[in-house]
């Protein structure tokens, strides 16, 4: 471990009188590039890394407060998206990747996915009137049993997203080896290797500037759909384990981060609804996450370039829906960037499915911000478990259910 | 002087039945290529092509099929880019044949260029946010 350069209280007295001097994570190679570690870990207090792309496990929890008489929710659409609401009398829970209910899916294949769960939270956070229709069951003390009206975020008690699983550290290349057009989440695959479409911000994205977890943890405040938002817990999927490179840069998806965030701070342009062709819906967040340069160790991460980071090929017609665990090669983000990809003698054209040029705005607001003293920085509670924590994503080994091994409930 | 021309073709019920395009190189000595095309009998169709001759053929061309009774559209106004609804992801990139679409590689915008589009549509199936559409 390098000596402390700075802690996080220094660096908020500098931000406070505006003396903070903040970089994005692309402004920090040049720097390094320029001047060396050492020089630059002393000079640069804060690094702004950020990510533009679709985050499925995404969803918001509103409070509509309470009708007369009183309800208690079991089951409720929001512009015909179902809402899950099997929490407290008026909580409700909606998913990115929820359906409206009168959507023919792939009936009609490959299916538009018009209208989701995404889409209403864009809505909402427009501002826009968004129709909850909803229904109990009835009970003494909440007897109501239908409601149809109309609600706004501004009349909500509370609205804030809850995004189980977002910033992927690192994610697979996908492509098609097969003799038809397939519809993946990482965008319309053509056959015979036509096409790849890859997931990460790559050099810009948070977690591959701290690959070990280090700085980022539990209450780490960040850039969440264009307001403010906490790291709430390890993500879903959260894998420390996958293999690095020399770097320490996980060669494929690695760790991940629940967040949260108030809703009624965001502005839609940061939060977009997605209509993924014959996969369904989705919500492309954007979110970013400032890294304290409290030493060089700190510092030598955000030196990543696109060229250390490695990702896996693997083809979506097989290999990644049985489960097969085969992987075609590795290609890393500065040739993926570039437009085409080579391999099995074949130059394929690369689609980024998460946006570069949005990752890298998310960077400059948040520089922005810390600038001009709006926004100071958290110490975690704690980290994220890192290498050492013997922490692994599993695949579910099933348990078949045959009816002579227990009781059914 | 040879020109290459994009355009869209509109056959109503009536011109889909008779051949016409051929006549295109038979009577005008056009050279013709069909990016698409989506003709029955008994149904309206549609076709894109792409028309490489002398100009002033290439307009006593047109002329004919108009006066066969099919419509006539440049290309160019038939796929657009809705740049209110593009979030620069990318998704369209790796499926335009052409590279009509593609990356600004200063800005990292996703731009069009309308010229090189051929109406494939790949990016209308490709853009989560449909930014793409197709007019036709």
């Amino acid at each position: 471990m390098s000596s402390a350069l700075r802690s996080y209280q220094e660096i908020n007295e500098k931000i406070k009188k505006g003396k903070a001097v903040v970089v994005t994570a692309e402004e920090i190679i040049e720097l390094i590039d320029k001047n060396g570690i050492e020089k630059t870990a002393r000079e640069v207090d804060v690094v702004t890394t950020g990510t533009f792309g679709a985050m499925c496990s995404s969803g918001a929890m509103i409070n509509i407060g309470h009708t007369k008489p009183r309800m208690k929710i079991s089951e409720a659409y929001l512009n015909g998206v179902m809402a899950y609401g099997g929490l407290a009398a008026v909580d409700l829970y909606i998913g990115a990747t929820q359906v409206a209910k009168d959507d023919p899916l792939n009936k009609i294949y490959p299916g538009e996915f018009k209208y989701g769960g995404g889409h209403v939270i864009q809505d909402l956070v427009s501002g826009k009137d968004i129709l909850l229709e909803a229904y109990g069951y009835g009970t003494d003390d909440y007897p109501r049993k239908k409601l149809l009206t109309w609600i706004n975020i501004k009349d909500l008690n509370q609205a804030y997203l809850f995004n189980p699983r977002n910033a992927y550290q690192n994610y697979n290349v996908a492509v098609n080896c097969s003799d038809k057009i397939i519809y993946t989440y990482l965008g319309v695959l053509l056959p015979h290797l036509g096409n790849a479409g890859f997931s990460s911000a790559g050099q810009l994205s948070p977690l591959l500037n701290d690959p070990y977890y280090r700085v980022i943890g539990v209450g780490t405040k960040i850039f969440l759909g264009g307001g403010v938002g906490y790291v709430a817990w390890q993500g879903t999927q959260h894998d420390p384990s996958v293999e690095r490179n020399d770097k320490g840069i996980p060669r494929g998806g690695a760790g991940t981060l629940a967040v949260i965030g108030d809703m009624k701070g965001m502005d839609p342009n940061w939060l977009w609804g997605l209509s993924i062709r014959g996969y369904g819906c989705s919500l492309a967040v954007g979110l970013g996450v400032p890294i304290p340069i409290l030493d060089e160790e700190t510092l030598q991460y955000c030196a990543v370039r696109d060229q250390d980071i490695e990702a896996p090929i693997i083809d979506y017609s097989n290999a990644y829906p049985n489960g097969t665990g085969e992987i075609l090669g590795y290609v890393n983000y500065a040739e993926l960037r570039s437009g085409k990809i080579y391999h099995a003698g074949k130059e394929i054209p690369t689609s980024p499915i998460s946006s570069y040029s949005r990752a890298r705005e998310i960077c400059s607001i948040l520089k922005k911000w810390i600038q001009n003293g709006d926004f100071t920085l958290t110490q975690p509670t704690f980290v994220l478990p890192s290498t050492d924590s013997g922490v692994r994503f599993r695949n579910l080994a099933e348990r078949p259910y045959n009816n002579t091994n227990g009781v059914r409930r | 002087m040879v020109s290459t021309k994009k355009v869209v073709l509109h056959f109503p019920r009536e011109a889909a039945e008779r051949p016409v395009v051929c006549e295109l190189a038979l009577r005008f000595g056009l050279t013709f290529n069909i990016l698409r095309a989506s003709i029955s009998p008994h149904h309206e169709g549609l076709m894109v092509l792409e028309i490489i001759g002398e100009n002033a053929k290439n307009e006593e061309g047109l002329k004919y099929l108009q006066e066969k009774g099919v419509e006539i559209q440049p290309l160019s106004q038939d796929i657009k880019k809705n740049d209110q609804l593009c979030i620069d992801c990318g998704s369209c990139l790796g499926v335009c044949p052409t590279t009509a679409l593609y990356m600004d590689k200063a800005s990292y915008q996703v731009k069009f260029e309308e010229s090189k589009c051929i109406a494939c549509e790949l990016c209308v199936l490709a853009c989560p946010t449909r930014a793409m559409e197709a007019l036709f």
